[in-house]
């Protein structure tokens, strides 16, 4: 079948630059509406500095140390999750993931821009709170702490994109924040970010292997030599079991809706 | 096969459904270089669902969907099309300069913006958002997108909805200059006369199925029925029932009458009223064409769904 068209086909544009321009365009775009932005960035600032800082003084450093390890999680959380469910979700009803489906874009180039602005946002909220745990909390960390304590956090946002991305999948922009915080919150709670698992009945933390983030939490607890003394290649190979599971339903939801 | 018409997309055989609906039951379909093709049809005949298959959106049930011969889902096949749907959903907070460089950096040989601009229009919007200019401007902004690729084929899904007369016919200039270029383009629409005005050929679904296609003057040919007005006394209930008349109304002193011989019935009209005046007749436009082929198609279905029941 010889007899189609086969004009002699130009050199394919590079999908490095597509990549780096739609990351572009995103970043942009976020700049000029901060009220995304904002609340994802300063919300974890804003509670690590009341509990972590101002409510538990009197421990010797201990909670600030410990909250600087789990309200990292919990912030990286929340720009994964509702960066891609709520964002995803509304470009799917808009109208707008089914145009660029059908543009010669690399479907890569999609997801890239958006891990990429999670991962900046990781960055950001995590040198936010080591700002605040450094100069007020009194926690003082050698270089390579803090810097796995920043590697853990942006590398561990790739599963709650993970989940967000499905989230968005499933519901419509109005729907998915409701949805994305009934996942969030208990999540967050139930996996010992807001409170150490030990102050919690035993059920908590025998349940808590179950949920996402409390592996994240204790590789980052690890860290700061606070975790629950588990083995971190299990903690690893859930977190990315997690990341290729959720992945892959979100595609397969994809490629059957349109 | 020898003498095969070079094809930029074709649908074969394709079959569509959704849960129980049929979307598409068995549609052959296919554009040449060059070509101005225009899918009419009614709401839910089909139009979305044939355009979002070969834009490889979704996946046909059986037959095929090709875009240059290749699967729509390469992204290969698709660095050929410029895309305009009815819907883009764009992002407000975009700037139109923004959009063109990004959706330019996915096809090998694209347009400069200085084209784009030209071509669609664009004069003093490229440092402007998105959200911020009228139905008309984000149009055209939608028709830079689909053409800044510099595409073989341009898929055009009701281009001109909620357009104002003036930026409708200068989105007719522009698509006929692409077209002189060499630029294929398919296109959906509501409005008949977008598709006179613009395709050489025509291709009309109803209820999934295509129920006419050739080139405008085969689809117009395909409805042989004029229309016929004059001044007359006679009675339009017995003419009604003259051989090949189809309807025949009274509208104050005015005759209407649509017939498919309109010699015979003219030279009997004019038998029978000397005093016959102000005589017209008029070939059906696009309009009726296509309204005579989705009503004959329509009632076949509901006689079916009669003798079904």
């Amino acid at each position: 079948m010889n007899t189609i068209a086969n004009v002699a086909s130009p050199a394919p544009p590079s999908s490095l630059r597509i990549y780096l321009l739609e990351a572009r365009h995103e970043f942009v775009r976020m700049l000029r509406t901060p009220s995304f932005a904002l609340p994802v960035l300063l919300f974890p600032a804003l509670f690590y500095t009341l509990f972590g800082l101002v409510l538990n003084r009197a421990d010797g450093g201990m909670a600030a140390r410990y909250l600087l390890a789990t309200y990292g999680v919990f912030g990286i959380m929340g720009a994964g999750m509702f960066g891609f469910g709520v964002v995803v979700a509304m470009e799917r009803e808009r109208g707008f993931l089914a145009y660029k489906r059908a543009l010669p874009m690399p479907p890569g180039a999609y997801l890239f821009a958006k891990m990429a602005m999670a991962m900046l946002f990781s960055m950001l909220i995590s040198a936010l709170l080591a700002v605040l745990a450094g100069a007020l909390g009194g926690v003082s960390l050698a270089p390579w702490q803090w810097l796995s304590l920043l590697a853990i956090n942006v590398a561990g946002v790739a599963p709650f994109c993970a989940m967000g991305l499905f989230v968005g999948t499933l519901v419509g922009g109005q729907g998915a924040p409701a949805v994305l915080n009934l996942l969030y919150l208990p999540m967050a709670f139930l996996s010992g970010l807001w409170l150490p698992l030990k102050m919690l009945p035993p059920v908590f933390a025998a349940m808590a292997p179950a949920w996402p983030p409390y592996h994240l939490s204790q590789l980052a607890l690890r860290v700061v030599k606070m975790d629950g003394g588990g083995s971190m290649a299990v903690h690893v190979a859930v977190l990315v079991a997690v990341t290729a599971l959720f992945f892959a339903l979100a595609r397969r939801r994809l490629q059957r809706t349109g | 096969m020898e003498g095969k018409v070079l094809e930029l997309a074709s649908l074969r055989g394709v079959r569509k459904q959704y849960g129980k609906v049929v979307a598409l039951d068995g549609v052959d379909l296919s554009i040449a270089p060059g070509q101005v093709l225009a899918l009419l049809g009614a709401n839910g005949a089909g139009k979305s669902t044939a355009i979002a298959l070969l834009l490889g959106l979704v996946r046909p049930d059986a037959g095929q969907a090709l875009l240059s011969g290749q699967s729509p889902q390469q992204l290969a096949a698709r660095r050929n099309i410029g895309v305009m749907l009815q819907s883009a959903g764009i992002a407000d907070n975009s700037k139109v300069r923004e959009l063109l460089e990004l959706t330019r950096s996915y096809y090998p040989q694209p347009r400069s913006i200085d084209d784009c601009v030209a071509l669609a229009g664009l004069d003093g919007l490229l440092g402007r958002q998105y959200g911020k200019l009228s139905g008309g401007q984000q149009r055209r902004v939608q028709f830079a997108l689909a053409l800044c690729g510099n595409p073989r084929l341009l898929f055009l899904d009701e281009p001109t909805t909620g357009m104002d007369i003036e930026a409708r016919q200068a989105l007719w200039r522009a698509i006929g200059q692409l077209s002189a270029q060499g630029c294929a383009v398919l296109l959906t629409t509501h409005y008949l006369e977008e598709a006179e005005a613009l395709a050489d050929r025509v291709v009309v679904l109803a209820r999934g199925r295509v129920v006419a296609a050739g080139s405008m003057d085969e689809v117009r040919r395909h409805v042989a029925q004029r229309r016929i007005r004059c001044l007359s006394a006679l009675d339009a209930a017995g003419i009604a029932a003259w051989p090949q008349v189809r309807s025949a109304r009274r509208d104050a002193a005015r005759l209407e009458i649509v017939t498919d011989a309109a010699e015979d019935v003219v030279r009997r009209l004019l038998a029978e009223d000397g005093a016959l005046s102000e005589l017209e007749v008029q070939r059906a436009g696009l309009a009726e064409a296509f309204l005579e082929i989705t009503r004959d198609d329509a009632d076949v279905a509901s006689a079916d769904e009669r003798e079904a029941a």
